[in-house]
């Protein structure tokens, strides 16, 4: 059991240094939402119809950016090969890989959702809401994106590959998120869609480590 | 049955006569059902469209078919290690995009003269979407991994991955206020649909299932000749 926290104090520890760290990922995310009112038009009222909505989007773009080297190093440098024959289990590695980039690069971005969201002219009622969906949510993204990343290691494509493989099963996550903000937005009942939420990130936790050992051990062999 | 077929050798011998007894069932019966969907009296709501029904719902069908059999496949894959297994992933993917893509297709062309739109972003139409995508994953992950066998693997871990779409789109109708019409033979309490309509549409999906068994079988054969074929030039060259 120690082990395992060793193995999460060290990816979180390079976790803030990976593809950036969290700070590039913020960057990016501010930057696909400037884009927004560039491309529908700054009128406001049409702008705050979409504009958690779009949030949410910008959140899953953003939660890419650091999957590729999520296992990559570990891989290059030949970590991974001890990992795998080590004390610890691949499967709890991979939870805790999972674990860190949620919570260096998801709990950041979650923190930034609302501001992203209000300065594209959500109302400030939502802004509880929109960071519990996007903490939730990110728990999902974090773990269901560790699966794409174990995939394409050894891969020539690696980076563009990921997002194709992972964006289809990002799509739960935004429909969820970004409903629950939508219904409570409208004033319907936004449990459900946040209770599902929780299931799909509980359920990527709980299950993606067995799917990122299967292949890290794969690509290992 | 399965596991006899996992021979290679064995399959060979075996779709050698199956392959081609399939394709000429499937011919028949896409044959039949073609005829019987341009005779059959026009709904009273819907006129003539409803005969896309019949194009339509079986590729829908097959979509999903093929993608069980893709997650079959790479379950035996990832458990059993055969090579056939790998092959039979590998060969049933591009079927089942292709099932997935008329489907998305026709249901478009229905859906325009239906419902006055080509495209509704509700739950079945975006889950089939996203089975689309699954099934261009699946690909793109195997293309981008130069060895074979790892990539045969980390596709089939994707695969089953993907599985949990399935029953999304199946009961997405039910749990969700969409556009797309309820389950109207599949559902408990039995089809709502006249037998007029149920015999035409119980043809044209086994047909395109015999379709998809042939052309799957010949696809699988073709894997082992490719593999024989490598296996030849490698002794040649050293």
């Amino acid at each position: 059991m120690s082990g395992f926290w060793v193995m999460l104090r060290r990816e979180m520890a390079m976790a803030w240094g990976r593809g950036g760290g969290p700070l590039l990922a913020l960057t990016f995310f501010v930057a696909t939402a400037t884009l927004l009112p560039l491309a529908v038009g700054a009128s406001p009222a049409r702008l705050a119809a979409v504009a958690p909505g779009s949030a949410w989007l910008a959140l899953a773009l953003a939660s890419l950016l650091s999957l590729e080297r999520l296992f990559e190093r570990d891989y290059e440098d030949g970590t991974l090969d001890l990992l795998a024959l080590g004390p610890v289990p691949l499967e709890a590695v991979a939870f805790a890989k999972g674990l860190a980039q949620w919570l260096t690069n998801g709990a950041p971005l979650a923190l930034a959702a609302p501001v992203v969201a209000v300065a594209l002219g959500a109302e400030l009622r939502l802004v509880p809401l929109i960071f519990i969906s996007a903490l939730i949510g990110g728990l999902g993204l974090a773990f269901t994106g560790g699966i794409g990343a174990a995939l394409s290691l050894g891969s020539k494509r690696g980076g563009v590959l990921i997002a194709v493989l992972v964006l289809p099963l990002f799509a739960p996550p935004v429909i969820f998120g970004a409903g629950a903000i939508e219904a409570f937005a409208g004033g319907l009942d936004w449990h459900p869609a946040l209770g599902l939420l929780s299931a799909y990130g509980l359920a990527a936790a709980a299950l993606g480590p067995f799917a990122m050992a299967a292949a890290c051990r794969n690509a290992l062999s | 049955m399965f596991q006899a077929l996992a021979n290679p050798q064995r399959f060979m011998d075996f779709s050698r006569w199956a392959a081609p007894l399939v394709g000429i069932i499937a011919v028949i019966l896409i044959a039949i059902g073609l005829w019987l969907t341009f005779t059959v009296p026009e709904d009273y709501q819907q006129g003539d469209t409803v005969r896309m029904m019949f194009i339509h719902v079986p590729a829908a069908y097959m979509a999903m078919f093929c993608y069980a059999c893709l997650g079959g496949a790479s379950f035996m894959g990832l458990v059993f290690r055969h090579s056939l297994a790998d092959a039979a992933g590998r060969a049933c993917a591009p079927l089942g995009a292709g099932f997935t893509f008329l489907a998305l297709v026709t249901g478009s062309l229905w859906g325009r003269p239906m419902w006055g739109t080509w495209w509704v972003w509700d739950a079945r139409m975006t889950s089939v979407l996203v089975l689309f995508l699954l099934y261009i994953g699946y690909m793109a992950l195997q293309a981008a991994i130069d060895d074979e066998v790892k990539a045969a693997r980390a596709a089939s871990i994707l695969a089953l991955v993907g599985l949990i779409n399935l029953p999304i789109i199946k009961f997405s109708v039910d749990w969700w206020n969409t556009l797309h019409q309820p389950a109207s033979v599949f559902r408990a309490g039995g089809p709502t649909m006249p037998p007029a309509y149920l015999w035409p549409l119980a043809i044209m999906a086994i047909g395109y299932m015999a379709l998809f068994g042939s052309l799957w079988m010949v696809r699988v054969r073709s894997e082992v000749w490719r593999k024989r074929a490598n296996g030849l030039a490698l002794q040649a060259a050293g």
